[in-house]
């Protein structure tokens, strides 16, 4: 099955300096369509300027980034990004915000109608359609960002540590939720974490970087059956080995 | 269940504000009775001179005189009321409709900024009523020259606070829309000036202030009607209680405004909510 997909994303010979600071040095690699993959790193190993560069927001030094064969840019491709902090609007309710991406995207009207209510019913948002973001829970207001990011049938979707400022309960839940939205419309997923078992728990493939000037220093595959149990050997095994390969002390 | 939750904490704010509401309208009230009590006694007991001030009851017996009479200076209250809104509500829409946009231009565009804001910063400085010899020599002392001198007033705060608001916009917000593939133009329409609106308002705040304070000083452009040119007059004729009155129906006025001005803002700042 791997071997009929079709490579996604290509980034070839990435390379970002900020003035004498190499941050990425030479990365390359494949990402299939439909593919789960999760970036893990150390600590300020660049893993914000990777997904900025694979965003477009920031312009590489050298190297490419291909989406479908084409150079990646936003207005040609449909790309979502869900970032560390919250970023749903705060003067727009939560219908208004999962339009927005596809409003911008000048899709139909008829188009949207179905595909934010098609996103409400399947994130449970229905009661908080009307809601401005500073009325819901932390958790609520990422949902509505996730929900906004998948709205748009990503051809790539982008995440970086959606969930670095929530409790376990809350990552756990949101975790399973990013599962079965991705599994319901098959986008492909770019996750980026320095949680090995959030990497673990969530990616089909899990691309571990290394300390600056950053490069792909290992690319695990994690072939687990789902929901999987963070407690079963194989599990723990391959998080171990992330954990052992992201260590630099 | 979260929407229970919500709904209740809803409520319990809800609540909340009321009982706090009640409380500041009581304090205001007791502040203002202070007030009137102490302008009263001040006024009573002669601690100021009788033909320098006068109490706030005969304050009440000119307004409601003026209703009615012309004399002493040949308009009715209610004449001076409109005359003095016409001149400070065109200068202050005109403000507003100048300021704002070039404001939030300014600060989402760097071109727009670098050409307009050397000019802005020579003439910020510049008091508004510095500008009066010019504007009568230019626009004569009709409603426009009076309205310039108020826009003039109001028109720095307007600008001021959206070029401020417009560049404190959130650069998550800004990604966010990039990514989705927005134009800058989008990002601004859709992302800046909505994220601008907080201190859009508060600049409109301060720029209506401005423009009600500057109302005198406008009308001394050879008026013969207004709540200013009453001020005026009743200083030529020595009488104190129609400069007070004049005071008086400004500060209500502007009472007034600030009430509706809350509302207005209330309404559309209604996503300014806290968890």
């Amino acid at each position: 099955m791997e071997g009929c997909k079709r490579d996604k994303v290509e980034v070839n010979h990435l390379c970002k300096s900020f003035g004498d600071l190499e941050v990425l040095k030479d990365c390359s690699f494949r990402i299939k369509d439909g593919d789960f993959v999760c970036v893990v790193g150390p600590t300020g190993c660049g893993k914000t300027t990777f997904l900025n560069l694979l965003t477009c927001l920031t312009e590489p030094t050298s190297g490419e980034i291909l989406l479908d064969g084409e150079r990646a840019d936003p207005r040609k491709h449909n790309i979502a990004f869900v970032f560390q902090e919250a970023s749903a609007f705060p003067w727009l309710t939560v219908e208004q915000n999962l339009r927005f991406g596809l409003e911008i995207k000048k899709k139909p009207k008829e188009y949207i109608d179905e595909q934010v209510n098609r996103i409400m019913k399947l994130m449970g948002l229905e009661a908080y359609r009307d809601s401005f973001p500073g009325e819901l829970s932390v958790s609520t207001e990422q949902k509505v960002v996730i929900g906004r990011a998948f709205a748009m049938s990503p051809d790539l979707l982008l995440m970086d540590e959606p969930y670095g400022q929530m409790d376990v309960k809350v990552r756990f839940y949101l975790e399973d939720e990013v599962i079965r939205l991705w599994k319901e419309l098959g986008s492909t997923v770019v996750f980026i974490t320095h949680n090995t078992e959030e990497a673990v728990y969530l990616a089909e493939k899990v691309l571990v970087l290394s300390q600056k000037p950053t490069g792909v220093k290992d690319t695990v595959e994690v072939n687990l059956p789902r929901p999987r149990d963070i407690y079963s050997e194989e599990f723990i095994a391959i998080r171990n080995r992330i954990t052992d390969e992201i260590k630099w002390w | 269940m979260e929407q229970m939750i919500r709904e209740s904490k809803k409520r319990e704010a809800l609540g909340r504000m009321k009982k706090e509401s009640i409380r500041n309208l009581c304090l205001g009230i007791v502040g203002i009775a202070g007030l009137l009590l102490l302008w009263d006694m001040v006024a009573r007991f002669g601690i100021i001179p009788k033909n320098l001030i006068v109490s706030p009851w005969e304050v009440v017996k000119t307004l409601a005189i003026k209703m009615s009479d012309t004399k002493p200076e040949g308009s009715l209250l209610l004449a001076h009321i409109t005359s003095s809104l016409i001149v400070a509500l065109s200068g202050y829409a005109l403000a507003l409709l100048i300021g704002i946009p070039l404001g939030l231009l300014m600060g989402w565009y760097k071109a727009i900024d670098r050409l307009i804001g050397p000019v802005f910063e020579v003439l910020r400085p510049v008091p508004p009523i510095a500008w009066i010899p010019f504007t009568i020599i230019f626009l004569g002392i009709g409603l426009e020259a009076k309205a310039v001198i108020i826009f003039l007033s109001a028109f720095i705060p307007c600008l001021i606070n959206s070029y401020s608001g417009i560049k404190l916009t959130n650069q998550v917000y800004v990604n966010v829309a990039a990514t989705c593939g927005a134009s800058r133009w989008e990002t601004f329409c859709r992302v800046g000036i909505p994220s601008a609106m907080p201190m859009v308002f508060a600049g409109m705040r301060i720029s209506l202030g401005n423009a009600w304070s500057t109302l005198v000083a406008a009308e001394m452009l050879a008026a013969n009607k207004g709540l200013g040119y009453m001020i005026l007059m009743g200083r030529t004729y020595g009488r104190v209680d129609l400069i007070m009155s004049g005071m008086v129906m400004i500060g209500i006025l502007g009472i007034i405004f600030n009430a509706v001005f809350d509302r207005v803002e209330r309404f559309v700042l209604r996503w300014r909510v806290t968890r």
